[in-house]
């Protein structure tokens, strides 16, 4: 009795073909739930409201504490911060919400999982709905700060090859936390079922999102400046606000080059962190048979 | 190992460790499968058949590469389970029953059709494939229902048409009737049947606990108990085991403190099995030879119990059932420990 090699994917295009096939009909299904509203008219005000209801809490709370000062760049900064951000939870909850929903509601991810397809282009695909209804519901948030609170917004003074570079390189690095997240769901029962919403609100104070990283206590600050997203949102800002967004102190001594870089830098490592979680809790969840384990909640 | 094995599995086992949720320090270990080795040739359909709790989805899980064994190895179209799943899994399918999945917002063709996507199956050949499963199987007129409007037996029709649509070398089916009407149920075992006829170098697993379905669709059958195997061969082959004992039901009245353990103590009384029918008792005996009759029918009549009907009859699967794990399948029934 000889043991068998040990399993290697050699065959790349193979193995892109599948990555590939995973990710266009995850995509497909991810829509069809997503927009399975059965008014659509009521879809679309709902994705409204939302976003602009939460930039209205933000904008009245900024009002009260500052006594209305508008003007302040301050304001911009956040109003900017606050609606990119929403692309974290989006994101990030797109591409892991799909374990849970796959295997608690409708119960098929024991048949995903034994299906020849490779799981985390799969969820990849499954969050790209949440990406676009997340898109639509920013540039309502823009467009609202724009035309009612004037945010600054001069098309021809917007950086846009850095603009749309930092948004993809930001996309990529937040779909890559997301596979963190998923790969953790597999091994997680259902009472976590909002990960993505909730690391995104535990990061949210942690990212400069909404204040600079200097109003935190210092032993957090490490923890702000570890986290791509923060490079991330002051890109977004330095393109869309120029020399505005420079003012502000945290990353100021950096230019945008450097910060693209640190940004890249950290994506690829939490590319790398995404694999090795995958690789890991795929494996535990093998070992204790928690694949198809569903909790009947 | 043989090329020609489907599936082959070498001392395999399973064990659960259960943790104590207020105290995480408290372990239970549940041994699910013990020692299991099973050789089963391509073109086969082969059976497992077991009481609740018996390991016959552990088995399945660990086949199909949903879970990791604790022992032992098993080979699947020739590669093993742990180290090479993902040359399996484009090779098999599955489909449990007496669960209600899949996505209730798409139709079925819908449905059947993104999963056939995963496999890689070119559209218009998983739409021709669709089409012409769901017809055999009686679900053509519901092609475009969405799935959340379909009974659960419909639901579970359209998942075993999922099961066959990749055209799998290896199939496995986990309680494939589990819950449909004695119809549908019917109609799903003549799907397999004709199906298996059609690609006869195709092989298919399946687990039940109807004693017909193991009986009248299977190959070959292992019983299986507590996790282990503990008979593995054609039904023939299996009830030939009994041929040379004398099997007989006798119904009887009350049974006055009459115990099987009794009987069984007697000379020549292989197993004997008491069940409660209204008003009376019903006793199924195994007996080496027609001659440990008297003694049972002394037994009966000492305690005053009286004799309303006795038959002799042929071997059936349940007898070697019971023989061999020392109870009907049927008193099972419902004592799952979940
Ligand atoms: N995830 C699990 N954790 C702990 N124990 C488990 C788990 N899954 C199964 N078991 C136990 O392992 C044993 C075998 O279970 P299994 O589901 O394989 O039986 P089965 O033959 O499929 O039964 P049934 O006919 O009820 O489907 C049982 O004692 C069961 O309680
Ligand atoms: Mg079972």
């Amino acid at each position: 009795m000889s043991t068998p090699p040990i399993y290697q994917s050699t065959n790349l295009p193979k193995t892109l073909s599948a990555a590939w096939r995973s990710f266009r009909i995850a995509t497909w299904l991810g829509w069809q739930i997503e927009s399975n509203w059965t008014d659509p008219i009521l879809f679309a005000i709902y994705s409204m409201l939302k976003p602009l209801a939460s930039a209205a809490i933000l904008v009245v709370m900024y009002g009260v504490i500052t006594n209305g000062q508008f003007e302040n760049p301050i304001f911009p900064y956040i109003y900017l911060g606050n609606a990119f951000y929403i692309y974290v939870g989006a994101v990030m909850t797109g591409v892991s919400w799909a374990v849970i929903d796959d295997r608690e509601h409708y119960r098929t991810l024991k048949y995903i999982y034994v299906a020849p397809i490779r799981l985390p282009a799969y969820w990849l695909g499954r969050g790209v709905a949440r990406f676009l209804t997340g898109s639509f519901a920013v540039l309502i948030t823009l467009a609202a700060g724009v035309l009612f609170l004037h945010v600054p917004f001069h098309p021809a003074r917007v950086d846009w090859p850095l603009f749309l570079l930092s948004l993809m390189l930001g996309v990529v690095m937040l779909a890559l936390m997301g596979l963190v997240l998923a790969s953790i769901s597999l091994m997680i029962a259902h009472h976590f079922f909002l990960i993505g919403e909730a690391v995104a609100g535990a990061l949210y104070l942690l990212s400069g999102a909404i204040f600079p990283l200097e109003v935190l206590p210092p032993w957090l600050r490490p923890l702000g400046f570890a986290m791509p997203i923060t490079y991330w949102l002051e890109l977004l800002r330095r393109s869309l606000l120029g020399d505005l967004a420079r003012g502000f102190p945290t990353l100021s001594g950096f230019s945008n080059g450097q910060l693209l870089g640190i940004l890249a830098g950290l994506s690829v490592l939490f590319g790398l962190l995404a694999a090795v979680t995958y690789r890991l809790c795929d494996h535990q969840a093998r070992e204790k048979g928690l694949i198809d384990q569903t909790t009947n909640y | 190992m043989s090329a020609d094995l489907a599936i082959e599995t070498h001392n395999l086992g399973r064990i659960y460790t259960i943790r104590n949720r207020r105290e995480r320090r408290i372990r239970k270990e549940v041994v699910a499968l013990r020692d299991v080795n099973l050789q089963i040739p391509r073109g086969e359909l082969f059976g497992l058949l077991g009481p609740n709790g018996a390991g016959k989805t552990t088995l399945i899980k660990i086949l199909t590469t949903l879970l990791a064994p604790t022992t032992g190895w098993a080979r699947v179209a020739g590669f093993d389970v742990v180290r090479e799943p993902q040359k399996i899994r484009p090779r098999i399918n599955m489909v449990s029953g007496g669960e209600a999945s899949g996505y209730g917002l798409l139709t079925v063709r819908e449905n059947l059709w993104m999963f056939a996507q995963f496999y890689g199956l070119p559209s218009r050949e998983a739409n021709r494939r669709i089409e012409e499963l769901l017809r055999r199987i009686g679900l053509a007129d519901r092609i475009h229902t969405k799935s959340s409007d379909l009974s659960t037996g419909l639901r579970q029709k359209m998942n075993i048409v999922r099961g066959f649509l990749t055209d799998p070398e290896i199939l496995f089916l986990d309680e494939p009737t589990l819950g449909l009407d004695v119809n549908a149920a019917r109609d799903v075992r003549r799907f397999i049947r004709e199906w298996l006829d059609a690609h006869p170098d195709r092989t298919v697993l399946l687990t039940t606990h109807y004693m017909v379905e193991a009986d009248e669709l299977c190959d070959r059958v292992a019983i299986i108990s507590q996790g282990r195997v503990l008979a593995c061969d054609s039904p023939e082959a299996l009830k030939r085991r009994l041929q040379r004992d004398a099997l007989f039901d006798i119904e009887i009245t009350a049974p006055n403190g009459l115990t099987s353990a009794m009987l069984e103590a007697l000379p020549g009384v292989r197993k004997a099995v008491l069940t409660d029918d209204d008003g009376g008792a019903r006793l199924n005996l195994i007996l080496a030879a027609d001659s440990a009759l008297p003694g049972v029918i002394h037994v009966l009549t000492e305690r005053a119990v009286q004799v309303r009907h006795l038959t002799k009859r042929e071997p059936t699967l349940e007898d070697v059932f019971v023989e061999l794990v020392g109870r009907p399948l049927a008193e099972e029934e419902g004592s799952d420990e979940q």
